[in-house]
């Protein structure tokens, strides 16, 4: 279509108002708020042993839930691929249930099986291994709402690449783990660590299935997310600057992060 | 010849194609059930439970639970919410991956990066920018938070990159000799639009506005600091297990779930991935 240039004009001006409406402003009005009364208060609201305390279950979380989704990812991605079992296409429909079940119902579900009265919450109870309201529980909550990233990012970067090499050196002699190593994962490590960028950023940024399961004790578990919530939650002018603070904190993470899927993402065979 | 223990390179130089395809199987099947294992622990047997939780009581309290004023006003407001959102979501996001791929202009591709940033960005902070611009003290003086319009602008911010993102890659990959053809015949900007551009979107539109539909329908976080009294489904499931109802907050979580397989069922058919 060749469009007038004042219609091309306009349609850019709208496009463009609304982005900037939309998140542009929005981020700077965040950004304005938590250096408004000075760098020194914010940098004060961000090594609170409170928001210190935050930062660190933050990071220890996505510590314990991308590995082992990234690791669950790689190798449910070759099963469904490269597999040849029964029951692959039930796992392969089951797979995105994390992306359509509200996380709120993660916190629900998990309560009701790791709980205190849940059907294995006894058991961990019993033997001193508290989960819900203390950072397990986090754990499993962050895990569940993140999983499905690694999968949905190797699968179909492992159908594009097809077999054949791996098949060559399968009849030159090397073992699977040989192939695997040598052969799959350097094929696939952009789209593996697109996946890995996603699972990160879903698991930094996770609040609703997280608030359910944690007992919201300042110092103990809560997350940044939570701090965030908790402080603007909280009335007085003082407490509102603690949580644009902590919010700043998570901004310029996702600005890291969406650096990342900047430069990632065109790297992913799929893309092209 | 050592034993394999991954199904997907499972072939040794002697292998017949028959013996490797058996081998294959017998691995692939352990890697299967490690994963169905993963699955179960973390996600199946949880929702399960909130199935069984749901229903421990009959099907008739379960009924009774889900159609009470507050759960069927709740669904109302979340699923009118979610119709205006993806509505909205569908013609915006179309606009701005049309110009996006159409439109040539300086700074394009910064703002084609800023298109993931509400996947980026965790939903509390999207909230409290909210509340930071349209809250109490707003610099711009519109007060929007804690009505149902600051919960449409929230739900628009956080599913912004599903429609655009769906429709971009369509569009590149759109010919462009039909369009001019089209215009050749004398057809105006509008007619090939609507009769050429249009349908060859439309599936791509489509899939995008159902996942829109999706996590509005799921949405808490950035929903939690600008909600106010606006009764969305998912804060009553949250207060309904802050307020030790599990039952009650279990049956609305299965209303809620079988809406979700549903439009997960819908974009399999309509061939769509679902992702994020």
């Amino acid at each position: 279509m060749r469009i007038s240039r004042p219609a091309t004009l306009s349609l850019r001006a709208v496009a463009l108002l609304y982005l900037a409406l939309l998140l542009l402003l929005p981020l700077g009005v965040v950004f304005v708020r938590t250096f408004e009364h000075g760098i020194g208060t914010a940098w004060n609201w961000m090594t609170t042993p409170a928001a210190v305390s935050a930062f660190w279950l933050t990071v220890k979380l996505a510590a314990i839930a991308v590995p082992l989704n990234t690791i669950f990812g790689v190798g449910c991605a070759l099963v469904l691929v490269r597999g040849h079992g029964r029951g692959r296409a039930v796992l392969d429909s089951l797979i995105d249930l994390p992306f359509v079940v509200s996380p709120v119902i993660v916190g629900l579900a998990l309560i009701l099986v790791y709980g205190e009265q849940g059907w294995f919450g006894k058991w961990f109870v019993q033997h001193g291994i508290p989960i819900i309201y203390s950072w397990p529980g986090m754990a499993i909550a962050t895990i569940f709402v993140s999983l499905p990233f690694v999968v949905r990012e190797v699968a179909p970067v492992l159908i594009e690449i097809g077999d054949e090499q791996e098949q060559a050196a399968a009849t030159l002699g090397a073992s699977s783990w040989q192939t695997f190593w040598r052969i799959t994962l350097p094929s696939i490590r952009w789209g593996v660590a697109y996946g890995v960028v996603l699972t990160t950023a879903r698991a930094l940024g996770e609040i609703g299935a997280v608030l359910v399961v944690s007992s919201n004790v300042a110092g103990q578990t809560l997350t940044l997310p939570l701090l965030v919530n908790q402080r603007a939650d909280q009335i007085g002018a003082g407490q509102i600057t603690g949580a644009y603070s902590a919010a700043t904190e998570l901004a310029i993470m996702s600005l890291i992060v969406l650096l990342a899927m900047t430069v990632l993402g065109p790297r992913r065979p799929e893309s092209r | 010849m050592s034993t394999s223990t991954s199904g997907y390179a499972a072939t040794a130089p002697s292998a017949t194609p028959r013996r490797r395809a058996r081998r294959g199987a017998h691995t692939s099947g352990l890697g299967l059930g490690l994963c169905t294992l993963y699955m179960s622990v973390i996600v199946l047997i949880p929702l399960a439970a909130v199935v069984v939780q749901a229903f421990n009581q009959g099907l008739s309290t379960f009924w009774d639970s889900v159609t009470t004023t507050v759960s069927l006003r709740a669904l109302g407001e979340t699923l009118l919410a979610a119709l205006i959102v993806a509505a909205i979501g569908a013609v915006m996001g179309t606009m701005v991956a049309w110009v996006l791929v159409r439109d040539q202009f300086p700074g394009k591709r910064f703002i084609n990066a800023l298109i993931d940033l509400p996947f980026a960005l965790p939903t509390i902070v999207a909230g409290l920018t909210l509340l930071a611009l349209y809250g109490p003290g707003s610099p711009v003086g519109i007060h929007l938070a804690y009505t149902r319009a600051a919960v449409i602008v929230a739900l628009l911010f956080v599913t912004l990159p599903f429609v655009v993102r769906s429709v971009q890659p369509v569009l590149i990959e759109l010919d462009q000799e039909v369009e001019e053809a089209a215009a050749s015949l004398g057809a105006s900007n509008a007619i090939t639009f609507r009769r050429i551009v249009l349908p060859a979107l439309r599936p791509s539109i489509l899939s995008g506005a159902a996942l829109a539909f999706a996590r509005c329908v799921g949405e808490i976080g950035s929903l939690l600091l600008i909600v106010g009294k606006v009764q969305i489904a998912s804060i009553v499931i949250f207060d309904d297990i802050e307020g030790d109802a599990p039952h009650a907050a279990a049956s609305l979580s299965v209303v809620l779930l079988v809406l979700s397989l549903l439009i997960l069922i819908g974009l399999r058919r309509l061939g769509g991935r679902v992702a994020h």
